[in-house]
């Protein structure tokens, strides 16, 4: 066929590197409904949910008899059930009806209802209800903090300049697993050196994240899988209850935890039942629920190639982030993860998310550049700060990242390195130079810095478990070195563990260890002059508007 | 303590415990509304890759055994970015063998869970090391006494994934059977792998589940690339 030249520009198009498929109910790869999805049933007896969903009490699988024993409030299960799916939809775009009058209805739907409920939604209204709907009134936003070398003074630097910009919580994971010690350990002192207050986690295999928390390395965990179909979890060694089991595991050590899923994850592992994927994270969002978790990451997270390449996949995205809201849970709400090649649909990821503002609306940005990012990159990374950063000027929207100014950039990531320098110091493990301290202030990626041992820093970190090094170790290390605002803030955060408060949900520390969340900062939205508004929060504000490219018109030489 | 076993007792034991399990067993079926498609495929049989039956425990402290996904070599023939399943096999055991040590391969049919692959091919390894590779691609070295989600060196990306990565796998995981503190095999990161190729993943996922049979044993194979 002779080439028509147009057809041959527009295949050009970065957006031409990316996966579409068509749908195909049978393997789950349908967004919003599925032929196989179940319609919405409930029946109650004696107190008890004898039907789900089209089933009964004796043909329910692991899923449904969790949901059905714990993640539905029976006691106005009949009544909101009863009403029509279009009449709840209205409740939640309904300016006049308050976020806890809706969560009445929505806490006490079936998942099948939910999923009709959120299939009534277009992409406009589904903005309007997140607003509405996330619990904390503030919006905030999550950074991954990571490289490939696993270099501890790169990821001090770089988790401090994540804390100036306002992130309050920071995530790292590994390059190579047994890092895992080393890296929780320089993102956390490399937070509080930027900003006390941050907290940080380290994602990696359940039972040695759990350790670390333990340790006191980490202050809150999110990736805790679960799934919308038994064999996925099964196949996992996992059940409803295990997961259950480890989440007040978490709690019971002063740690903050939220659940983890997503649509999509059942395709990519095989076993969907044939249902839709808004369907089987439904089950997954009624799981976390009923497990008595806070909150919950989503919003397809790791596995956004697979909704994204089919149709209405990224609205399914974003009504899995409200559903989880309408649950009464912290959202965070993913866009965490590359998913174009193309910046225009990147910018439509974020855009529902962005807009209507989430409790993170990013779970994480990438704090690093992407080719450094170990969570396989993210949908926006550093390079994109000042892109954001306009966009939130333009809009009046706080996105939750701030403007900081070269200068102060070269401070606090100095500042992160020689205090990770010093722990490692302290805790007798292998050095930290000079050389990698001025790379991590002055370098951008991993390629910037000089190479460590990596044999010996694996070794070292085998060391340090087998010693039974806590947090206590860091304090004093820091402390010994005389860098004490970082040791004090460090102190701070293991005796936040004590009282616990921060396991509210959607919790987080502002700079003196306030700790806010949906319990004093709740959502209060009820339509124009309600809710949280970047203008009435002047400070917040005044960095937003205050981005150091723009010209003062009164100073400019002509 | 006494050193008699009374073997009656012992035998009514075990014809317990067997039917405990089976009664324990039977509420945990997962025949929650499962959708019939398409069926698994015949296995195409291969000359370069032959089964041999049940895979046995191996005795060698020089052996690394490589276990692949149910559809490797029989159902699919190449990874996601098309190299062959011949030639990925031939890196992962001129890596081990440039160490001096043994390979061995077997198939795995419970899961095609890369991580669960490895947990139950590095028991069957004289070394306790074991290399796991789904028909995508997908790999990681596993030590048996490690939870089955952690690991050696995990290789989550395969489009990134080289004949000459394959290799320096094989080779690393033999230095692992040998004692040895191997550097890993340098992290290559692609973050468009995923735009490109999740969907594909996914597809090629699906077949390879499909492949899974439950209870199945391992299967040992021999590989022959004359």
């Amino acid at each position: 066929m002779k080439r028509q030249k147009r057809f041959e520009k527009l295949e050009k198009r970065p957006v031409h590197l990316d996966g579409f498929v068509k749908e195909w109910d049978d393997e789950g790869l349908v967004a919003m409904h599925s032929k196989n999805d179940p319609d919405p049933s409930l029946k109650v007896e004696n107190g008890v949910i004898t039907e789900l969903d089209g089933k009964k009490r004796e043909d329910f699988d692991l899923i449904d008899q969790y949901i059905a024993e714990y993640g539905i409030n029976i006691a106005n299960a009949e009544k909101a059930n009863a009403m029509s799916s279009q009449s709840i939809a209205k409740m939640l775009i309904d300016p006049n009806v308050s976020r806890s009058e809706v969560a009445k209805v929505t806490t006490a739907l079936t998942p099948a209802k939910a999923s009709d409920v959120i299939n009534q939604l277009n992409f406009a209204e589904m903005i309007m209800a997140v607003q509405k709907m996330r619990p904390r009134r503030t919006p905030f936003t999550q950074a991954h903090i990571t490289n490939t070398l696993d270099n501890p003074a790169e990821i001090a630097a770089d988790g401090a300049e994540a804390a100036l910009r306002g992130f309050p919580e920071l995530e790292t994971t590994t390059a190579v697993a047994r890092y895992a010690p080393l890296n929780a350990i320089s993102l956390m002192v490399g937070a509080q050196a930027g900003r006390p207050g941050v907290i940080t986690q380290c994602s990696v295999e359940e039972a040695v994240e759990l350790g670390l928390g333990m340790r006191g390395f980490t202050a809150y965990a999110e990736t805790i899988s679960v799934y919308g179909t038994d064999k996925v979890f099964t196949d996992g060694d996992d059940t409803p209850w295990s997961k259950g089991f480890l989440a007040s595991c978490y709690a019971s050590r002063g740690l903050k935890m939220r659940f983890s899923s997503g649509s999509g994850s059942e395709v990519l592992m095989g076993y969907t039942e044939g249902k839709s994927m808004l369907y089987l994270e439904s089950r997954c969002i009624y799981i976390t629920k009923a497990s008595g978790v806070q909150g919950l990451q989503n919003g397809s997270v790791s596995c956004i190639g697979v909704p994204s390449a089919v149709p209405s996949g990224l609205r399914e995205v974003l009504g899995e982030n409200l559903m989880c809201m309408m649950m009464d849970l912290e959202c965070a709400s993913s866009n965490d993860q590359t998913f174009s090649h193309s910046d225009i649909r990147r910018t439509e990821r974020m855009l529902g998310q962005f807009i209507a503002g989430t409790d993170y609306i990013s779970s994480g940005y990438a704090g690093e550049e992407n080719s450094d990012n170990t969570f396989a990159g993210s949908n926006m990374d550093v390079l994109d700060y000042d892109d954001y950063e306009s966009m939130e000027r333009d809009l009046a929207v706080d996105g939750g990242i701030l403007p900081i100014t070269e200068d102060q950039a070269i401070k606090i990531r100095q500042k992160a390195a020689k205090a990770v320098q010093a722990v490692f110091d302290g805790l007798g493990l292998p050095e930290i130079t000079d050389e990698e301290v001025e790379a991590a202030t002055y370098g951008s990626t991993s390629d910037d810095m000089p190479k460590r041992d990596m044999t010996q820093d694996i070794k070292a970190a085998q060391d340090l478990m087998d010693r039974g090094v806590t947090v206590s170790d860091i304090i004093k290390a820091l402390d010994d070195h005389g860098i004490d605002d970082t040791a004090q803030a460090v102190f701070k955060l293991a005796q936040q563990k004590i009282c616990g408060d921060y396991l509210q949900t959607s919790a987080i520390f502002d700079k003196d260890w306030n700790c806010i969340s949906a319990i004093n900062d709740n959502n209060d939205y009820m339509g124009p002059g309600t809710g949280y508004r970047v203008w009435e929060n002047k400070d917040q504000w005044q960095k937003i508007k205050d981005i150091p490219w723009a010209l003062d018109p009164q100073k400019v030489d002509f | 303590m006494s050193q008699e076993i009374d073997e009656t007792l012992l035998k009514s034991i075990v014809r317990d415990v067997l039917g405990e399990m089976k009664s324990a067993d039977t509420p945990i079926s997962f025949k929650g509304g499962e959708v019939a498609t398409d069926g698994p495929s015949q296995e195409s049989s291969v000359d370069w890759f032959k089964p041999m039956g049940v895979a046995k425990p191996g005795r060698s402290k020089n052996e690394v055994v490589i276990a692949v996904g149910p559809a490797f070599a029989t159902v699919m023939t190449q990874t996601i970015i098309k190299q062959s399943h011949k030639d990925v096999l031939r890196q992962l055991i001129a890596g081990i063998e440039e160490e001096g040590l043994k390979a061995r391969v077997m198939k795995v049919y419970r899961t095609s869970d890369v991580s669960f692959i490895s947990a139950e091919a590095d028991k069957l390894s004289g070394s306790g090391i074991a290399i796991a590779v789904q028909s995508k691609g997908t790999t990681i070295i596993h030590q048996k006494d490690q939870d089955p989600l952690n690991n050696l060196e995990l290789f989550p990306q395969a489009p990134v994934l080289t004949l000459d990565t394959f290799r320096a796998i094989g080779k690393n995981a033999a230095q692992y059977a040998k004692g040895m503190s191997p550097s890993p095999v340098p992290t290559v990161n692609d973050q468009m792998a995923r735009p490109r190729y999740q969907a594909l993943a996914a597809l090629m996922h699906i077949k390879e589940t499909k492949q899974v049979v439950v209870g199945k044993p391992a299967e040992e194979i021999d590989v022959n690339f004359n």
